[in-house]
């Protein structure tokens, strides 16, 4: 029986959802060897707004490229955080980026400052995206953590690869601390990355 | 004639009399690959969108010269365009405007070059004026269309199925045309040759047709490389340039096609011309050549008409559907499937010339036909023309600017059976 | 005359049907003669050259000559040649356009030719009139004239189509008159000769139209009109702009050299080579 494993990236313009979406299909598709479908929807605006991208996965070519009832939604902000939890499946899986998303409106939910740590640790906020995919990598079983790492070293510009590799270790760091959190059923708030 | 990994062209489909599922093409590849038929190498496969793969497809077919202006959501292809091109010796410019951008496409051809443009609906109203110079003085060129919703500036970003009418009939006059559309990123590339090749060898405008959820989405893709594939190149004169007939009536009905500098001085005007490419108004020479125009596309629609039969063959109700609603249409038909409706779907590749032939059949095998498109009702028009009551065809129109879902298609299918 | 002869032999389509259409006394004949002694002299060979026109009287003319002959859409003249030039850069592209034709419908593609310094070389016939169509008003018609759409007066101002292609960018730009057509033969000459983007403007007269409603006379009046009217440059040096008042200026009004498009983009292929595709 073939599955379908749907993938829903939410935030607003300009926090890289695209990229995010571009590098996890990547990831999954080139060197994880499965069919994907990446998809997005946009608006006017280059930075603000909303803004989506999404990645279907499956064993077989991929027929309604966009994502249906969800098996993980990534919300980089509040306002996308409300607006789609009501798609994921019972099982589904939520991540938020805890800088922006205050109220988390369904339990079990992984909330990671991504964007926190970016500034913090970076002191740029624009490799928020990168360490939320190491989180995925360790929070869902879709993408392997070597794949995303061989997927984002691919795609970031030349120069930065150690920068974001070390983002990407620090998310996979982050949410492998968020899943045991989770496991010990203590809320899964990760305040920072040394606590 | 192009084939494709997965499309099994109707024609064939009909030659071999054998039902083809498409659906079994990814396991049957699969089996292949056990088998080391086409073993996949690492790292030969990409993730595209379909608008890079648009710009792979023109490359491979030999496109050297591409003019355009920016316009969502068609800009990727000139961005990749103004990149790629100069590093085969290849022409990129951006014009003024979209009517510059078909001038300066048809005045390429013209030299010898194959050529392309792309824009979205409004850039495409404006190339209509020059689209029809492309037909009456039959210069082969590739025009893209990433559809967005309108009419006017309309929804920029949204996608939309509503330029079908507009790529048949937009330009002024009687005129044949070509149309095709995708509906995955590997069909970008591989209706895009098709498009080239089609274009050259008929010396008519092809139009590929592309709405924007195929155009932006990202699919694995592994392009064909150095391996040889069909690439058709418009047929030169063979006698000396003064027993050249630039618009000579062969049996084809395509004359041979001289480049501008090679010897053949000729003629060339958006003016009704004789076989030597002369203004007239003679009757006899008016309606001999308007006639040839469409005799040229007409004799060959097999060559030049492509989809897809997927579970038709038992289906009590099938989906005529094309770019991503067909994608969303298998999806529903192997839902209803699933709940034990027997559903089939026509995925059509060649939206001009009308696939009749192939719709008919359906209409006659299914009693019971559903047409969803993003528009209100372009090509259902077409279905309810050839249908001569054979059977109930129904409608799914959305125009909000988001894609038809397979609830949307599942929920129709179940209502009308 | 037999020189006259010579070149008609060697330069008209013999198969195509004469006569042509424009009208007894029109200065568009003169502006071919006066094309063809040019060509001849700058040596380029019939293959080498593609004559583009638009829409209109003008229009009409590359059908009669032996080149590479396009008659595209209205206006759109330089937009073809455009794709030419740049497909086959050895071609020598000559456009000939009317005045309703580059600086009306196709005025846009007229500035950023210019502007682009792309090598071909613009005519434009400047009869102050739309004459295919039966006269009506252009860019060009002079305030206060009469047309068969401005039949009580125009109130338009014209377009100056000379100094419109220098501020545009233009490398060449010659301004002479069918009255003066040796001295024509000279500009097309300099203008076929220049890399980049080079415009001569030709000021004719239209007798049939625009003439019969302004009751300006026969094409022999039209023309001495603008014997009257026209100042080689050299001598408008030397007048004042009160003098100049209801003068316009023939002669070769600029002579610059400007980065040529295809020149830059020739570069930008062996930058393009250099990196790496990914």
């Amino acid at each position: 029986m073939s599955y379908r494993y749907d993938i829903r990236l939410s935030g607003s313009g300009g926090q890289g959802l695209i990229l995010m979406g571009i590098i996890l299909a990547e990831a999954i598709g080139l060197h994880d060897g499965k069919y994907v479908a990446q998809t997005q929807s946009y608006g006017p605006e280059a930075r603000g707004g909303s803004s989506k991208a999404e990645v279907v996965v499956s064993d077989e070519e991929i027929d309604y490229p966009k994502a249906l009832k969800l098996d993980l939604l990534v919300a980089m902000n509040q306002k996308s955080c409300d607006d789609y939890y009501m798609d994921l499946k019972p099982e589904g899986i939520l991540i938020v980026d805890s800088t922006f998303v205050k109220q988390v409106p369904i339990q079990g939910a992984y909330q990671i400052p991504f964007t926190r740590m970016a500034r913090e640790r970076f002191e740029r906020g624009m490799v928020a995206n990168i360490i939320a995919l190491g989180a995925i990598s360790k929070l869902t079983p879709i993408v392997s953590p070597k794949a995303i790492e061989a997927a984002v070293l691919a795609r970031v510009p030349r120069g930065t690869e150690s920068l974001n590799r070390d983002a990407l270790k620090m998310g996979m760091r982050a949410g492998q601390k968020a899943k045991k959190l989770a496991a010990s059923s203590v809320v899964s708030l990760i305040e920072n990355e040394d606590t | 004639m192009l084939k494709t990994v997965r499309s099994v062209s109707i024609a064939d489909y009909a030659k071999s009399g054998v039902l083809i599922l498409p659906l079994l093409s990814s396991r049957k590849r699969k089996a292949e690959e056990r088998r080391g038929k086409t073993v996949r190498k690492k790292g030969q496969e990409r993730l595209l969108q379909g608008n890079e793969a648009i710009v792979e497809g023109a490359l491979r077919a030999g496109c050297r010269f591409f003019a355009g202006y920016p316009i969502t959501p068609a800009t990727e292809i000139s961005e990749l365009l103004s990149v790629r091109l100069p590093k085969v010796d290849g022409t990129f410019i951006q014009m003024e405007d979209e009517i510059a951008s078909l001038g300066a496409v048809i005045g390429a051809s013209l030299a010898g070059v194959k050529s392309m443009t792309a824009t979205s609906g409004p850039g495409f109203s404006l190339m209509q004026e020059n689209l029809g110079f492309a037909c009456i003085a039959e210069v082969p060129c590739v025009v893209v269309n990433v559809m967005r919703g309108g009419p006017s500036t309309g929804l920029p970003t949204s996608p939309s199925q509503s330029d079908v009418m507009q790529a048949r009939w937009g330009t002024h006059g009687d005129h044949p045309m070509i149309v095709l559309c995708p509906s995955t990123i590997r069909e970008c590339y591989d209706l895009t040759i098709k498009a080239f090749n089609l274009s050259e060898k008929y010396r008519n405008p092809v139009i590929l047709l592309v709405d924007e959820v195929i155009a932006h989405m990202r699919e694995k893709i592994i392009l064909d490389g150095d391996k040889p594939i069909d690439i058709f190149t418009r047929v030169k004169p063979t006698v000396p340039p003064e027993w050249y007939i630039p618009y000579e009536d062969t049996p084809t009905g395509i004359p041979a096609m001289a480049d501008f500098g090679e010897g053949y001085r000729y003629h060339v005007t958006g003016l009704t011309h004789d076989t030597r490419g002369f203004p007239t108004s003679r009757p006899d020479e008016v309606d001999a050549f308007i006639r040839r125009l469409f005799r040229k596309i007409s004799q060959n629609f097999t060559d030049m008409q492509m989809g897809e039969v997927f579970q038709t063959e038992d289906a009590e109700v099938a989906v005529i559907a094309y770019g991503c609603v067909a994608r969303s249409a298998k999806r529903a038909v192997i839902d209803a499937r699933e709940r034990g409706i027997r559903a089939g779907l026509l995925k059509l590749n060649t939206i001009w010339p009308f696939m009749r032939t192939q719709v008919e059949k359906i209409l006659h095998t299914s009693g019971c036909v559903i047409v969803p498109e993003m528009n209100m009702g372009q090509i259902s028009r077409e279905v309810k023309r050839v249908n001569k009551g054979t059977a109930k065809v129904f409608t799914i129109n959305k125009v909000d600017g988001t894609i038809i879902t397979p609830q949307e298609i599942l929920g129709k299918i179940r209502e009308v059976c | 005359m037999a020189e006259v002869t010579k070149l008609i032999h060697k330069y008209l389509r013999h198969d195509k049907r004469f006569p042509h259409v424009w009208c007894p006394g029109c200065g568009i004949g003169i502006m071919l003669g006066a094309l063809i002694r040019a060509i001849d002299r700058t040596g380029f060979g019939k293959d080498e050259i593609v004559m583009i026109s638009g829409i209109g009287c003008t229009g009409r003319l590359p059908v009669y000559v032996d080149f590479n002959t396009l008659h595209t859409t209205h206006g759109r003249a330089l937009t073809f040649a455009t794709g030419v030039k740049l497909a086959k850069p050895k071609l020598k592209v000559i456009v000939i356009m009317g005045d309703g034709d580059a600086v009306a419908i196709g005025g846009n593609h007229f500035v950023h030719a210019a502007r682009r310094n792309i090598d071909v070389t613009a005519v434009i016939l400047n009869n102050s009139v739309y004459g295919m169509t039966g006269g009506q008003f252009s860019p060009t018609t002079p305030y206060g004239m009469r047309t068969t759409t401005t039949m009580y007066s125009n109130v338009e101002q014209a377009f100056k189509i000379s100094e419109l292609a220098i501020t545009a960018g233009a490398a060449f730009v010659a301004r002479g008159t069918v009255y003066h057509a040796k001295v024509l033969d000279g500009l097309f000459e300099k203008a076929f000769l220049k890399r980049g983007f080079s415009v001569v403007e030709v000021i004719s007269h239209c007798h049939t139209q625009y003439g019969r409603l302004n009751r300006m006379g026969t094409a022999v009046e039209m023309m001495e009109w603008q014997r009257e009217h026209a100042v080689t440059v050299e001598k408008a040096a030397q007048m004042t702009g009160e003098e100049l008042r209801d003068k316009f200026r023939i002669g070769v009004l600029v002579d610059r050299e400007l980065p040529v498009f295809e020149n830059e983009y020739e570069k930008i292929r062996a930058i393009a080579k250099g990196m790496p595709t990914k």
